[in-house]
């Protein structure tokens, strides 16, 4: 029988998310608690996100990614939260307990009075596009390239072309040329950008680096490096138009093809998982289905930005601090769920009788220009949102005031509506 | 002189390797690729197939049989994953009941046991994912399923534990008898044997048609391949199998021994036994096949797809023996499928040929294999603790998705034909074979790598020579200026 550590509260991952969410719990009293953290260092992948752009809406100042960490890890110390580096969570169970591995600590077995899933998101990589061809070298994740090129000072190629607009592959389209390299395209599968608008004008616009819009990567050449792409228009299946393609002498190609929340243990600790968002069902709480267990940041749903995975992680944090004092106590729900033109709203779940405002967030599936975000209940419409545009590449929030919060009498959906 | 050249370090020369090195000689392996098992066998599906669809009388057949039949034993004696998870040869059709008849006939004949054929009800009894559409099968209790490279890998470990020396990146260009010895020209120049065994997959019939009278004449064969992430539960236990084509065994869907499951392959024939491409054709071929004997498949789940080459022989049999017409020369050439399955017993077979013919003693003393370590991902907690106690680098996991150490990584490089490139590390600890497919830990690895090899991190290959990965620090593409 191995000895079990018993604490209050275990956060998984430091980075924004578990850092937030382990401030707001200390800032509630919670003092036996241990964030841990697979990385060296805590900060997670903003780390290496050594561009500006961080923190305007929490600060109002624009950091770098590390800068914006350091503030969160700053807190942290001053307040004396342990952070328990280079240690890999293998299993957290039903029960709470967290198994972890590290070089300092051997095999940890801890019992926890609340779990908060903060670990993030992956890339999708090559394979999960199926792409053929060869298998060269040449072939990186764009957070995968970055990582080589702001942490580790090298360089992974020298003519390059990014596959998929999102955020990190603009950002590398800029790094890489500030760097020396010759980006030749940016290629989207998709007939618009899943990256913020701003990156496509600071990072592609500003460098004449070429959008192409609605197409993609068909094949992938070269025996032992790569050698060469050949991209291809889509048609509006998403399948290449035979015809249309285009030859590009590259040595590397770098991904930036969508962004998948890391699921792994929650999957093992029985939680419910959204096809959807690829990440936990939660309660306006962030509390999973599985009591005590919470979840926060890009492991519950992909942010683009910081801010919104820190105020989110803050009030996962006071939660969990309330089910660990059993100030929790289990409620009935209603249901929110995606109506037309919606994508993954979260949480999926409200408490009936609470009057706090719940702010509802979701990407919408296409581009909608002059539209509202339109939200029922029982086919009454208890909020709405009017924008210029929505697109997917940013997420929507639609806030719930606490009365409307205390007046849900059922299921509610979120729909899109053209016009205003 | 060196005594015996083996060339080609796939996993029958490996296997040739190990059983020649219970023997007094100097032996030396030459491989053109940068690793052992980079030709066919690194990329074929894993099956150690019991015996039934070998022709009765052909070497095929023989070996195969006496070679699954090695597999238990020999894979725990070396450490290399084995199940024997059984296997179903689907029917459609009332012509591929025939097919099926046939079958079971021929495995009788080559003395493949508990063979039988199976209704529908007991089918889906059986594996309930298995289309409606399969009207019967048959059974194959003594199929099994193994690692093909991590084989190879323990064979090579073996063989040099026992004095056998490994050449990788060395391509023998031509070869010829020099009057009482062989003498190789290779692309890192001549080289000579008393003896030599070609063992050279694709590329044996290129060797073979300098020295023999006989002519070969192997086509490669291209196989596709998709590979899915391991599921919670596997869609079926045992490897299910189509009726065999004139290409080969068809496609199939089986289990991986570490969990993925595996879609394929396609049967396309080929010029150039390098051309590991894969196309969207032979992609969407795989799909189509593969619905028919498991209609909810989908490749949302798929880590990548890859492709390996087969080498076939016209003459439809393995060629295993003295190389006809010329002396001291012996082959293993065609060892297309069940050449993976074959190869313990091929290796057995050419040895006591060599040892017959040429005399050879064996050493007094023949080394037992380094066991392997059980991976950390198998291990009870106990025995995670423990080891981590041992090893403090255990306790460092590198690969989330794969969960494997920093320990594992550098005993990799360490072992005795160790890990050279990112490549090699991925197949001899499943570093990167998972679901983000190296995103997180390459940098990691290309890190450990450069330490342990005293290289720096830019010549640091993923695989082949050629393949690299990084061009040169920041500095240096700032033109020598600090970014």
């Amino acid at each position: 029988m191995m000895e079990h550590l018993k604490k209050d509260l275990v956060i998984v991952g430091g980075g924004p998310a578990g850092l937030a969410a382990a401030i707001a719990a200390w800032e509630d009293g919670i003092r036996n608690l241990v964030v841990l953290e697979r990385e060296h260092q805590a900060g997670g992948i903003l780390r290496q996100c050594i561009h500006n752009g961080f923190g305007l809406h929490r600060f109002g100042e624009e950091l770098t990614g590390p800068e914006y960490a350091q503030r969160d890890i700053d807190r942290a110390k001053e307040l004396g939260i342990p952070i328990q580096c280079d240690t890999t969570v293998l299993e957290v169970t039903e029960e709470r307990q967290v198994t972890c591995v590290s070089e300092q600590e051997g095999l940890q077995i801890i019992d926890a009075g609340a779990v908060i899933l903060s670990m993030g998101c992956r890339e999708r990589p090559r394979g999960a596009l199926g792409t053929p061809g060869t298998r060269c070298s040449g072939v990186f994740t764009a957070g995968t390239a970055q990582k080589f090129v702001n942490l580790e000072g090298y360089m992974p190629g020298k003519r390059v072309v990014i596959l998929g607009s999102g955020d990190i592959g603009l950002i590398m389209a800029r790094r890489m040329t500030l760097q020396g390299a010759k980006v030749l395209a940016c290629v989207e599968l998709m007939p618009f950008s899943s990256g913020l608008n701003r990156n496509i004008v600071q990072c592609l616009e500003d460098y004449n680096i070429p959008l192409y819009l609605s197409h993609t990567v068909t094949k992938i050449e070269g025996r032992d490096r790569l050698t060469g792409i050949e991209v291809s228009e889509v048609g509006p299946d998403r399948r290449p138009i035979p015809g249309t393609q285009m030859h590009f002498d590259c040595d590397t190609l770098l991904l930036s093809v969508g962004l998948l929340p890391e699921n792994e243990l929650t999957r093992g600790a029985n939680v419910t998982i959204s096809p959807v968002t690829s990440g936990a069902e939660v309660e306006d709480t962030l509390q999973t289905d599985r009591p005590g267990i919470f979840a926060c940041g890009n492991v519950l749903h992909v942010h683009d930005l910081v801010d919104f995975v820190s105020e989110e992680s803050f009030r996962a944090g006071h939660a969990a601090a309330a089910f660990v004092r059993g100030n929790l106590p289990k409620a009935e729900t209603v249901r929110v769920s995606d109506g037309e033109g919606v994508r993954g709203v979260v949480p999926q779940k409200i408490r009936k009788g609470i009057s706090e405002e719940v702010r509802l967030m979701f990407r919408p599936a296409q581009v909608f220009k002059k539209a509202s975000a339109v939200v029922e209940c029982n086919g009454r419409e208890i909020a709405r949102k009017r924008a210029m545009i929505f697109t997917p590449g940013e997420m929507a929030v639609v806030p719930l005031k606490a009365d409307v919060v205390a007046g849900l009498d059922g299921d509610v959906t979120v729909r899109m509506e053209v016009g205003s | 002189m060196t005594d015996l050249i083996i060339i080609g370090a796939g996993v029958v020369g490996c296997a040739v390797a190990r059983e020649m090195s219970r023997y007094n000689l100097e032996i030396r392996v030459l491989e053109r690729g940068h690793d052992v098992a980079e030709g066919a066998s690194k990329a074929n599906s894993g099956i150690v197939h019991a015996g039934y669809d070998a022709v009765p009388g052909t070497l095929k057949a023989k070996l195969n049989v006496e070679g699954a039949k090695m597999y238990p034993e020999m894979c725990r004696e070396l450490g290399v994953p084995y199940r024997k998870n059984g296997a179903l040869v689907l029917a459609f059709s009332e012509d591929d009941r025939g097919t099926l008849q046939k079958l079971l006939q021929q495995g009788i004949d080559n003395g493949v046991e508990e063979l039988r054929i199976i209704e529908k009800e007991e089918l889906r009894s059986l594996e309930p994912n298995v289309s409606e559409d399969a009207v019967c099968a048959l059974l194959v209790p003594t199929s099994g399923i193994t690692s093909p490279y991590e084989m190879a890998f323990a064979l090579a470990d073996h063989a040099a534990v026992n004095g056998v020396a490994f050449e990788m990146n060395t391509k023998v260009e031509h070869m010829a008898w020099d009057g009482d010895h062989w003498v190789l020209e290779t692309n890192r120049g001549r080289t000579e044997a008393r003896m030599v065994i070609n063992c050279a997959g694709f590329d044996s019939a290129r060797l073979h048609d300098e020295i023999s009278s006989r002519k070969l004449h192997i086509t490669h064969r291209r196989g596709q391949y998709y590979i899915l992430d391991h599921p919670d539960v596997l869609p079926f236990d045992r490897t299910m199998f189509q009726c065999p084509t004139r290409m080969g065994k068809g496609i199939l869907v089986a289990p991986t021994v570490h969990g993925n499951v595996l879609l394929g392959p396609t049967a396309e024939d080929l010029d150039d036994g390098l051309d590991t491409e894969t196309t969207q054709e032979g992609l969407d071929a795989i799909l189509k096949a593969c619905r028919l004997t498991w209609p909810k498949v989908s490749v949302r789940t798929a880590v990548t797809n890859f492709s390996g080459i087969r080498a076939h022989e016209a003459g439809g049999d393995f060629v295993i023996g003295p190389v006809e017409g010329a002396g001291k020369a012996w082959e293993a050439a065609g060892l297309e499928s069940p050449g993976l399955s074959a190869a313990p017993a091929v290796g057995k077979m050419l040895a006591e040929m060599v040892a017959a013919s040429e005399h050879l003693e064996k050493k007094a003393e023949f080394r037992a294999p380094i066991p392997r370590p059980r991976p950390f991902n198998e291990m009870t907690r106990e025995e995670q603790k423990a080891a981590i106690e041992k090893d403090p680098k255990m306790g460092v996991v590198i690969c989330r998705c794969e969960v494997v150490t920093e320990a594992e990584i550098r005993a990799a490089i360490r072992r005795p034909v160790g890990a050279t490139s990112v490549d090699g590390v991925k197949r001899r600890t499943r570093a990167g074979m998972g679901r983000c497919q190296g995103g997180f830990c390459s940098p990691r690895v290309v890190e450990i790598l450069s330490e342990e090899l005293g290289k720096p991190m830019t010549e640091i290959q993923k695989g082949s020579e050629g393949s690299w990965l990084l061009c040169g620090t920041i500095s240096e593409a700032m033109g020598g200026q600090e970014a």
